[in-house]
C-alpha cells in the first residue's frame, strides 16, 4: 500500500467540496462528532447531511475573517492512503493553487456538464501540467443535471483532448459523476450504463505514479553525521536523501562542486547496513576518501553527470504581493543549497487564460513567466522536465526573508 | 502489518528529512517532548536521523503540574535511556511569577497558561524552533499548518500569512525574534501513529493500554479522579476498564472504555471506532468552534 497525494480543482459551483466531502464521508473518514456538528448545520429540507459542509467547516473560519490557505486532508481504503491538498480555484488563489499541485501526484479537474470545458479549464490544467503532475482525472460532474448524457460527456473530453497537446499529461481519464448523488464516484452508476471507465475512487487507487528510481541518480548532502565520540572517532557520514535513481556500494561517484571522484565504501539506513539506497529514502553514504564535503554538496555517479552553471533559465511562478524586480538579487534555494541570484531579465509571461505568451518587464503576483539569472556560484541541476526533484528551487527575499517565487529550471 | 510497510516507510522518510531539515537551517531548535504517544514517535524519528551523533538539539518539556505521574516518569525513563539532555519549563512556576489566574471551573485547563511558560522558556534558551508532534488530521486549524510555521515575537500564528511552501523545500530563515514551529509529522493519521509503533516496537507509558481507573462520567466522558478531579456529592464514581487516546493533563483529558492492552488491539478499536481523537478525549476543545485555532494565534503549540 502506498500513498497518492493529489489535488482537486475547480472553481466554487462546480462542486468541489461536495466532491471531497463525498470521497471523505463514502470511506467512512468523517467521525460521528465531526458529523452531528455538520448535521446541525445542514439546512436543506429533506437532506440528511450536506456534503459541501465538510469542507466549508473551514469555510465557517473565513467568514471570521481568516483567509483559507491550502488544507490537507486524508483519508484511506485497503488499497490506497489518500492525501487531499484542498486549494481554492479562484484565479486571485492561484498562488495557493500552485503550492497545493507542488506536492501532488495527481489532478482532478471538475467540469461542469452544463458548462463543458471553459477558461477555468485551462487554467487549472495549465498550472497542474506546469507543476509537474503527470496524472489527471477530468471529472464531469452534475452529469445528473444534463439527463446523464453520453453526448454531453463525450463532447466535454473531445473538447479536452483537443487541447490537451499542449500540456504535459501522460495520462488522463474522463469520468462522468454526481458528487451531490454520488455517481461513479464509489462504485459505477446504472444511469450512466455507457460509460465503460471506472469510478473515480477506483480509478484513484489504481493509478500509477511516476517512478522516481528510473531517472538519473541524484543525492545531496543534508547533514553530516560526525560524532567524534571514542566509538565512533573515525565515523563520517553523509545523511540525505535520495532524490533520483539509486546507489550502490561499490558505484563510482562524482563529489560536486569540488570535482573530486571516489566510490561509495558503505550505505546505512537507519544505523543498518544496506547494498542499495532507493530514490525516497534516507540514508547515511560514506565515501572510499576522506574529502571534505558539507551540506549542499551534491553526490551524482560519474556517469549521470546534471548540468552545471551560473546562467540559469527558469519558469517562475511569482508568490508575493511584491513584484519581481529585475537587477535584484534573491536568494535562490535549490534542496540544501542556498545561492545569491540576480534576475537578469523577464523572457515572457505566460497568460494562461489566453494562452498566449507576452514581452513584459512585469511579474506580479499570480503570474507566471520564464525568466533569467546569474548566480554566484554554480548550481548543479537538471531541467525540471527530465528530474523534477533536481529541476525545482525556490527564490526567497534577502530581506522578508518571505518565499516569493517558484522555479522550474529549463 | 506488511501491507502498510511501505506507506509507513514514506511517512517516516519525509518525517526524518524534515527533522535533519530543521537541525541544518536552524541555529537553537528544541523537540517539544510531553511523555505522549506522538512526541514520543518524534524522539524515536530523530534516533534514526541522527544516530550514531547525538541529537543537535534538547528534549524540552513544558510540564503543566497537571500531568498524569505516568507520563512524566516515562519521560524521564526515556531521556535517561537515550541519554539526551531534558529541559523542563514549569507553568506552575510561571504563574507565580506572572501572578497567572487560572480558569475557574470544574475542569481547569491550563493550556492557555503553557503559553507563558513556552515563550519564557524559548525567549531563555534562545530558541529559534520548536519541533513538535502535532498533525494536520488531529483539529482543522491544524489542518492548515505548514511543516515551518513561523510565528512573530509574541508566539503568535497568522493563518493569513503563512509562506508558501512549494515541493518539499522548506525555507527556514526567519527575522530575529522570530520562531517557527516545525512538524514533522504533520501527515500522519492517529491510525499511522499506532501502525508506526507496532511496526517499530516503541515502548509507550501504561496510561494507553487498558487499565482500571476511578472515573467519574462528565458529559459523557470518563474523567478519572485525581488530586485535581475530586468527585462531588452528585458524582457516581466507578472503577472503569479505561485506556487514554491522547495523554493531555489530568484536568481535561478523558480516558475512553477499552479493554485493548496491547498495540494491535488499539489499532483494531481505531479502526473501528466512529469518534475522532479530540472529540473522544478532549474537553477543553469544545470550548468553542475555534478554540484551538484561538490558542495557536496567541502562541499555543
Amino acid at each position: 500500500m502506498n500513498t497518492l497525494k493529489f489535488i482537486t480543482a475547480g472553481n466554487v459551483d462546480d462542486g468541489k467540496s461536495t466532491l471531497i466531502g463525498r470521497l471523505l464521508y463514502d470511506s467512512d473518514s468523517i467521525h460521528t462528532d465531526q458529523l452531528g456538528v455538520l448535521q446541525k448545520q445542514t439546512k436543506q429540507e429533506g437532506v440528511d447531511i450536506d456534503l459541501s459542509l465538510i469542507t466549508d467547516g473551514l469555510r465557517a473560519e473565513r467568514e471570521q475573517g481568516i483567509t483559507i490557505d491550502v488544507a490537507y486532508k486524508y483519508f484511506s481504503t485497503g488499497k490506497r492512503k489518500f492525501i487531499i491538498a484542498d486549494a481554492p480555484g479562484h484565479e486571485q488563489y492561484t498562488r495557493n493553487m500552485i503550492t497545493g499541485a507542488s506536492n501532488s501526484d495527481l489532478i482532478i479537474i471538475l467540469v461542469d456538464a452544463r458548462k463543458g470545458v471553459t477558461v477555468q479549464t485551462k487554467r487549472h490544467a495549465s498550472v497542474g501540467s506546469l507543476m509537474g503532475i503527470k496524472k489527471a482525472i477530468i471529472a464531469v460532474n452534475k452529469i445528473d443535471l444534463e439527463d446523464y448524457s453520453e453526448e454531453v460527456f463525450t463532447k466535454i473530453k473531445s473538447d479536452f483532448e483537443k487541447i490537451k497537446g499542449n500540456l504535459g499529461y501522460d495520462e488522463i481519464a474522463y469520468i462522468p459523476i454526481s458528487a451531490l448523488n454520488g455517481d461513479n464516484i464509489v462504485t459505477k452508476s446504472e444511469r450512466t450504463p455507457w460509460f465503460e471507465g471506472d469510478a473515480l475512487l477506483t480509478t484513484l487507487e489504481h493509478i500509477e505514479t511516476p517512478a522516481r528510481d528510473l531517472q538519473a541518480s541524484r543525492f545531496q548532502v543534508q547533514w553530516v553525521i560526525r560524532p567524534k565520540d571514542e566509538e565512533h572517532h573515525d565515523y563520517r557520514g553523509y545523511a540525505g536523501q535520495v532524490l533520483s535513481g539509486n546507489y550502490k556500494v561499490g558505484d563510482k561517484v562524482k563529489v560536486l562542486p569540488s570535482g573530486i571522484e571516489t566510490s561509495i565504501e558503505k550505505i546505512e539506513r537507519h544505523q543498518k547496513e544496506t547494498e542499495e539506497a532507493r530514490a525516497g529514502e534516507n540514508v547515511v553514504i560514506h565515501l572510499a576518501n576522506d574529502i571534505d564535503i558539507s551540506r549542499g554538496d551534491t553526490l551524482v555517479k560519474t556517469t549521470e553527470l546534471p548540468h552545471s552553471s551560473n546562467e540559469l533559465k527558469s519558469w517562475i511562478c511569482w508568490l508575493d504581493t511584491t513584484p519581481l524586480q529585475t537587477g535584484k538579487t534573491y536568494i535562490l534555494q535549490h534542496r540544501f543549497k542556498t545561492a545569491r541570484v540576480k534576475i537578469q531579465s523577464i523572457d515572457q509571461k505566460w497568460d494562461i487564460n489566453q494562452w498566449e505568451f507576452n514581452q513584459t518587464n512585469e511579474i506580479k503576483l499570480n503570474d507566471i513567466g520564464q525568466i533569467s539569472l546569474r548566480s554566484n556560484q554554480p548550481i548543479f541541476y537538471d531541467s525540471f522536465e527530465d528530474n523534477p526533484k533536481n529541476g525545482n528551487a525556490i527564490l526567497i527575499d534577502e530581506t522578508t526573508y518571505n518565499t516569493v517565487g517558484a522555479l522550474m529550471f529549463l | 502489518m506488511n501491507r502498510s510497510k511501505n506507506y509507513l516507510n514514506q511517512l517516516e522518510d519525509e518525517a526524518i528529512y524534515i527533522l535533519r531539515e530543521t537541525a541544518a537551517q536552524f541555529e537553537k531548535p528544541a523537540l517539544l517532548f510531553s511523555g505522549g504517544k506522538d512526541s514520543i514517535v518524534l524522539v524515536h524519528l530523530a534516533l534514526k536521523a541522527f544516530r550514531p551523533g547525538k541529537f543537535p538539539f534538547p528534549l524540552v518539556h513544558i510540564d503543566t503540574g497537571h500531568n498524569f505521574p505516568e507520563a512524566i516518569e516515562f519521560r524521564d525513563y526515556l531521556v535517561n535511556k537515550i541519554g539526551e539532555k531534558l529541559i523542563v519549563g514549569s507553568v506552575e512556576e510561571s504563574i507565580k511569577k506572572y501572578n497567572l489566574k487560572e480558569t475557574q471551573g470544574r475542569f481547569p485547563s491550563r493550556n492557555s497558561l503553557q503559553t507563558y511558560t513556552l515563550l519564557d522558556t524559548i525567549q531563555e534558551n534562545e530558541f529559534d524552533t520548536c519541533i513538535g508532534g502535532a498533525r494536520r488530521d488531529e483539529e482543522k486549524a491544524r489542518a492548515k499548518e505548514r511543516i515551518f510555521s513561523v510565528r512573530d515575537d509574541f508566539g503568535q500564528w497568522d493563518p493569513k500569512l503563512q509562506r508558501p511552501e512549494l515541493w518539499d523545500i522548506l525555507n527556514g530563515k526567519i527575522q530575529k525574534g522570530h520562531n517557527v514551529r516545525v512538524f514533522p509529522i504533520s501527515n500522519w493519521t492517529e491510525l499511522d501513529v499506532w501502525n508506526y509503533i507496532l511496526q517499530n516496537e516503541i515502548e509507550l507509558p501504561g496510561l494507553y493500554f487498558s487499565h482500571d481507573r476511578e472515573c467519574i462520567v462528565h458529559q459523557d466522558k470518563l474523567v478519572a479522579t485525581s488530586k485535581f478531579i475530586q468527585p462531588l456529592p452528585e458524582d457516581t464514581v466507578t472503577v472503569e476498564k479505561v485506556r487514554y487516546r491522547t495523554v493531555g493533563d489530568m484536568t481535561c483529558t478523558a480516558a475512553v472504555p477499552s479493554t485493548a492492552s496491547t498495540v494491535q488491539e488499539i489499532i483494531d478499536e481505531i479502526i473501528v471506532t466512529r469518534i475522532s481523537e479530540r472529540g473522544q478525549t478532549r474537553l477543553d476543545d469544545q470550548l468553542s468552534e475555534a478554540a484551538m485555532e484561538d490558542r495557536k494565534k496567541q502562541g499555543y503549540f
